[in-house]
């Protein structure tokens, strides 16, 4: 469980990145904050593993402020999964995933074995740990980032806009991996993005965030749709848009659903 | 070509001299110059000033450089360690400013997620910061080599043996051969140390040798 008690960050300037903000993130399940570009969501979810210290508040994992970790040891602890993947150029793909492992110790050897059935978790050929990370596409080399942030079994894995540059069928297929990759291993995950699809697919919870990370609204994907808190959550989750405005039409006996424009998107099941 | 005939032993012996004169120096400029390009690239306020007064010291003439080192060092004047300092001093000079280079050549990115996956500072240095600068770092190495091979001849004026001596004594005695021997055997001298780095530092970058390959489905 990540708890944020009323954090703020203020970097030297007019405005706070993040001010006064709380959120509980139950164990094993996915939290999204989404939020335009600036919203704060990076400099929250870097509060968790200490690469931000917040300037007020405290961010509590499992009921112990991080504060009182060591940075070091809490970050190993901790599955990360960077945008641009945040792979070692220099390393192979193996070395690569089998990184913390193998600064805690593991031997090479045996680090290398494991990270190679890693890669086959995240449906990639353990043939391609020889390569470099620069000899992959975008997409494989996220699901080497998300491989590496596997690599000790965290608790507890940090996604800040893993999938954004990548193609959006690669995201899709990503976000799909994901999606069945929870269903076995239950982390607790917190996922930033900005991209409201995405946090609608992947979220069992999702945070609308606007400008200095003020929560706009919180809620599951349903909730959220069903009742958006105001014109903010209104115009950013779309609900609104053509797309999202659902109606239903009889055909021949068929119940049809159309969207705002009046295009059939889909059937309902019998 | 008969000069060489006659004396080539010597030729040998004076190129290991050469050697014993410059790798040293070489070593050691490395050594100091990456610490000090390091610190300017992170301490930029402290750095600046550093790199500019290290590199000024390449302006420093020669002759009286070798004297006045023997004073601070206490070793003699005609001694391989004054040569040695010597070389160093403009190796160092050469040097620093390609190593902070080098530093601020490696991906911010890259350095900010070997920390967020755990990386200790030091582990961030040696494993990250330090073989990323490779590249980089090599071509500075391969300027100070190829100067230091060079600039080890002028230890002849103060009586320290080197490929050098072939110069001056073949100066003074009027010998062209002995003079264009000491010339050519230091160029390729300084040509088989440049193969030597090169081949070097392909072995300790290989991902930069590695053509990008065809994505295959994700
Ligand atoms: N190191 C920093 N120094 C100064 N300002 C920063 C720094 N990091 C983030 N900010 C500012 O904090 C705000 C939130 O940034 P960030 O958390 O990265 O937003 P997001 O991830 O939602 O795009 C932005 O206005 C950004 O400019
Ligand atoms: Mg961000």
């Amino acid at each position: 469980m990540i708890e944020f008690e009323s954090v703020s960050k203020t970097y030297p300037g007019p405005t706070a990145a993040v001010s006064e903000f709380s959120l509980t993130v139950p164990s094993h399940r996915t939290v999204v904050l989404v939020g335009s570009s600036g919203s704060g969501k990076s400099t929250l979810l870097r509060m968790v593993n200490r690469m931000v210290d917040p300037t007020g508040g405290r961010v509590l994992i499992d009921d112990e402020d991080v504060r009182d970790r060591d940075p070091v040891a809490l970050r190993r602890s901790i599955g990360y999964v960077l945008q641009n993947g945040g792979l070692m150029p220099h390393w192979t793909v193996l070395d690569n995933v089998a990184t913390v492992p193998v600064l805690t110790g593991t031997p090479k050897r045996q680090a290398r074995l494991a990270a190679k059935e890693l890669l086959e978790r995240v449906g990639l050929d353990p043939a391609m740990g020889r390569r470099y990370p620069g000899q992959l596409s975008g997409g494989q080399q996220q699901r080497v980032g998300v491989a590496r942030a596997l690599a000790t079994d965290p608790n507890i894995l940090l996604m800040d806009e893993p999938f954004g540059a990548v193609d959006p069928i690669m995201r899709r297929e990503l976000q799909e991996e994901l999606l069945r990759l929870q269903t076995e291993l239950h982390k607790t995950i917190l996922f930033v993005t900005h991209d409201i699809d995405e946090a609608f697919l992947l979220g069992d919870e999702v945070v609308v965030l606007r400008e200095g990370g003020q929560i706009a609204q919180r809620g599951t994907p349903a909730e959220i749709l069903a009742a958006p808190a105001d014109d903010f959550v209104r115009g950013f989750t779309g609900v609104d848009r053509a797309e999202r405005t659902l109606s239903t039409m009889e055909v021949d006996g068929r119940t049809i659903a159309v969207d705002g424009t009046g295009r059939p998107v889909g059937v309902f099941a019998p | 070509m008969t000069w060489l005939n006659a004396n080539w032993p010597q030729v040998i012996e004076l190129s290991g001299d050469h050697l014993a004169l410059s790798v040293p120096a070489i070593l050691i400029s490395i050594l100091i110059a990456v610490p000090i390009g390091r610190l300017a690239h992170r301490r930029p306020k402290i750095g600046t000033p550093l790199l500019s007064a290290a590199t000024l010291m390449y302006a420093i003439p020669a002759l009286p450089l070798l004297i006045i080192i023997p004073v601070v060092f206490g070793i003699p004047l005609r001694s391989p360690a004054t040569m040695i300092v010597a070389l160093s001093v403009y190796g160092v000079a050469l040097l620093v400013r390609t190593a902070a280079d080098a530093f601020g050549s490696v991906d911010a990115r890259v350095r900010e997620a070997a920390v967020a996956v755990g990386h200790s500072p030091r582990s961030v240095f040696w494993r990250v910061d330090l073989p990323l600068a490779i590249p980089v770092l090599l071509s500075g190495i391969r300027v100070v080599t190829v100067s230091t091979v060079s600039l080890v001849t002028i230890g002849a004026l103060i009586g320290v043996p080197s490929l050098g001596t072939l110069l001056t004594d073949g100066f003074q005695r009027g010998i062209e051969a002995e003079v264009a021997t000491g010339v050519i055997v230091t160029i390729i001298l300084a040509l088989i140390l440049d193969v030597l780095l090169l081949a070097a530092g392909r072995a300790a970058a290989p991902w930069t040798r590695t053509p990008r390959a065809k994505a295959v489905a994700a």
